[in-house]
């Protein structure tokens, strides 16, 4: 009976949601047990936290005038998109939030949850469902006050859709973060060659740089889908200490908190067909 | 009924195998229901620094929902009657130790019990007239001594304040540690298994070993630890002066035998701190006590080690700083002379040095002796313990509102290069120091004569000590 569902659930998947490349899947899927090991292929993603949280924990803190240090997120739902082995959805659910984290890889999930299974708070507040992002609209519309989406979008196969579906599960002013690696010829020979083919910070194959996004594409497709950009930051990786900081330019990798619109106001949607990626990306391409 | 009672067989029949899984080195897998109470934090050794380890943490405003707990093997003491005579245990306790303190509130305590403010501290060689002086430039206090009670009465308090976060085992002594693979895997536990002697057990994310020299935290870890015994032991005693003063100097010799000092308590008593030989100490111990407050002004006052040499290559060098820098030869006060001492206040304790090589591991950290152990003659003992603590909740604090794992390596490693950074070198000066006092030899005699009025004379050296 299980199997069966495991095939259903893997036919959905690649059939209906365009936001889950199946090819991308197959490769998470082989590292799936590599997550928590912070010295291993994953560390660059563990030592992304030392900025990632603070970025999310402040943002959250600014915009909101009732909270306890000691608990900051409280109250605060949020949605972990692409959430693989739970790397960050465990250090947000300990500063209070409650956190629901999907991913497609059904193995991503399973090491997720076997992770936060020995500590009761975490387990407590932190929900794993193999899933992707359309598949749990349905059911979620307008549920989520925060969405993260945290090296994620340079993975999705159709940009536009899944920035749509982030705008049906997030409440309206619910905030979105996005952290992604932009689409120029420094992304390029930093992020693919020196990263995956020389130094080995990130496991080799795991990035297409033609899948990569620049940030005005990005801040086009979100102001376009009812959602008003408020932050573009660059983040630097330093490879020597493994860890990483902000810098001004957005050339390598960057983050971006966004605004749905409040329940009033009018999105600003233009009357643009669904454009695929490649198209997208040939007219924006080369900047830097 | 009689799944009870079979669970009671299942137990009896699995109990040698449960002994023999406990002495591996890694925990079991439990369900979640019968698993050990899991801490974020557990302090490991009520003394000073362990308690105020556990008190800094609980008020600490990320840590507000955190649970710690804090294991001492004695029983709770009452603290709430202080006796009106002085403890002969007492400590020099740095403005930066105090700063410590009093963010959790336990200074003020200190300061309703009582506390004595030292302005100066001068310290002499019993060899030469070579004399350093320090004090500060706008009359503050450099220091406080006080009684060690005193300081684990205000902490105690502390930790009752914050009891909803802190929970503290008296009468649990830890007997064993189990500790976990740096990335677990499913069946083993990632979290620090502790055992106590009547059998209770406890897990931690981070555990913290505040338990003494003699740490068994830093053994069970294995972590290399340098030791060397000084052939010394420190007498100590509560002393009455002769005659009231103001009392607010700190006075340490340096005798051939070893360092004595006397640390202000009152204006009326002192405290003693006298390192000398085994032997010596215990002669001093068992003496009559008219002979033991003879021993000490004596070795105050004396100048039998002085040789005719010695004094006036000292004088010849001292007339040159003075023309070089006016300001650099201080007037010298003299020592308070001591009348008598507290009966059954004289107790010896012997002398060591003790530095761990490392002061972290995953999930694991050492402080106060557990991590390093210095000679009292430099009075800094408990201060880099509550530097320790100071540095180390730091990082704490910003690894928790980070949402980060506590016992994570990341901010522990940091922890450890800043102390022992700091700690090394002060420790290393020490123990050169304690080995450069312990000579007649006339050239290592000179060179420290030259060299202490040389430092008197010269401020940065001096601001930096």
């Amino acid at each position: 009976q299980l199997l069966l569902l495991r095939f259903t659930v893997k036919r959905l998947l690649s059939t209906s949601h365009p936001s889950v490349d199946s090819k991308e899947m197959k490769k998470f899927q082989l590292l799936a047990h590599k997550w928590w090991d912070e010295e291993g292929e994953y560390a660059a993603l563990h030592s992304m936290n030392d900025i990632r949280v603070p970025f999310i924990r402040d943002t959250l803190l600014s915009m909101s005038s009732n909270y306890h240090l000691g608990n900051p997120l409280s109250g605060i739902k949020i949605l972990d998109v692409g959430c693989g082995g739970g790397l960050l959805s465990e250090p947000l659910a300990r500063l209070g939030a409650s956190v629901t984290g999907i991913d497609p890889v059904e193995d991503n999930i399973r090491t997720a949850d076997q992770h936060k299974s020995f500590d009761p708070v975490l387990a407590k507040r932190i929900q794993y469902k193999p899933s992707s992002l359309e598949e749990i609209v349905e059911e979620s519309m307008e549920t989520f006050d925060v969405i993260v989406a945290s090296e994620v979008v340079e993975h999705v196969a159709d940009l536009e859709m899944f920035i749509k579906c982030c705008s049906q599960v997030l409440k309206p002013e619910g905030s979105l973060f996005i952290t992604t690696i932009n689409k120029t010829q420094l992304s390029y020979v930093l992020g693919i060659v020196v990263a995956e083919k020389i130094m080995g910070i990130v496991p080799e194959g795991t990035h297409e740089w033609e899948k990569f996004v620049p940030p005005e594409e990005l801040e086009l497709l979100l102001e376009s889908n009812g959602f008003s950009v408020r932050t573009v930051n660059g983040m630097l990786y330093n490879p020597l200490s493994g860890s990483w900081s902000w810098m001004e330019s957005t050339s390598l990798n960057y983050a971006v908190h966004a605004v749905k619109s409040g329940a009033g106001a009018q999105s600003h949607t233009t009357d643009t067909p669904p454009e695929t990626d490649t198209q997208q990306c040939s007219a924006t391409a080369g900047t830097a | 009924s009689s799944a009870a009672m079979a669970a009671l067989c299942a137990r009896a029949l699995l109990a040698p195998l449960g002994a023999r899984l406990r002495a591996g080195p890694r925990a079991p897998l439990r369900s979640a229901a019968s698993a050990p109470p899991l801490y974020d934090v557990v302090v490991s050794g009520g003394g000073m620094v362990g308690s105020a380890m556990a008190a800094v943490l609980g008020h600490d405003i990320h840590f507000h929902d955190k649970k710690i707990a804090l294991l001492e093997a004695g029983p709770r003491k009452d603290y709430d009657h202080m006796p009106d005579s002085y403890s002969n245990r007492v400590s020099s306790i740095s403005p930066g130790s105090a700063t410590l303190l009093s963010s959790c509130g336990a200074w003020d305590h200190v300061c309703s019990l009582r506390l004595k403010p030292f302005r100066r501290m001068q310290v002499w060689d019993a060899c030469s007239e070579a004399m350093i002086v320090f004090e500060k430039d706008d009359l503050d206090d450099m220091g406080y001594i006080v009684e060690n009670d005193v300081i684990m009465s205000a902490l105690t308090k502390q930790l009752d304040a914050v009891a909803d976060r802190v929970e503290v085992f008296y009468r649990s002594k830890a007997v064993g540690y189990t500790w976990p693979l740096p990335s677990h895997s499913c069946d083993t536990s990632p979290w620090v298994q502790v055992e106590l002697a009547d059998g209770r057990r406890l897990q931690t994310k981070l555990l913290i070993g505040a338990d003494g020299h003699n740490s068994v935290v830093r053994k069970e870890a294995e972590i290399k630890n340098i030791e060397h015994q000084y052939d010394q032991s420190a007498v100590v005693a509560t002393l009455h002066l002769s005659e009231a003063t103001d009392n607010n100097v700190a006075w340490q010799r340096f005798l051939p035998t070893g360092p004595i000092a006397l640390l202000p308590l009152s204006d009326t008593a002192s405290s003693l701190v006298w390192s000398t030989s085994h032997d010596h100490a215990l002669e001093l111990l068992t003496m009559d006590e008219e002979s033991f407050v003879d021993s000490i002004n004596s070795a105050f006052w004396s100048n039998v080690n002085h040789s005719d040499f010695i004094d006036a290559a000292g004088a010849m060098f001292r007339s040159a700083i003075s023309l070089l820098k006016p300001s650099g030869t201080a007037v010298r006060q003299l020592p308070p002379s001591v009348a008598k001492v507290d009966p059954e206040s004289r107790a010896m304790f012997p002398l060591g040095m003790g530095h761990a090589t490392e002061y972290v591991q995953h999930r694991v950290a050492l402080i106060g002796d557990a991590a390093h152990r210095v000679h009292p003659l430099a009075g800094q003992g408990v201060n880099l313990g509550f530097g320790d603590i100071a540095c180390l909740a730091h990082h704490l604090s910003a690894a928790a509102f980070n949402g980060s794992d506590l016992g994570s390596l990341k901010h522990l490693l940091k922890f450890e290069t800043e102390r022992q950074r700091h700690n090394v070198s002060l420790i290393a000066a020490t123990d050169v120091l304690k080995r450069l006092y312990s000579t007649t030899l006339a050239p290592l005699v000179l060179l420290r004569t030259w060299g202490l009025q040389a430092t008197n004379a010269l401020p940065p050296v001096k601001v930096r000590i």
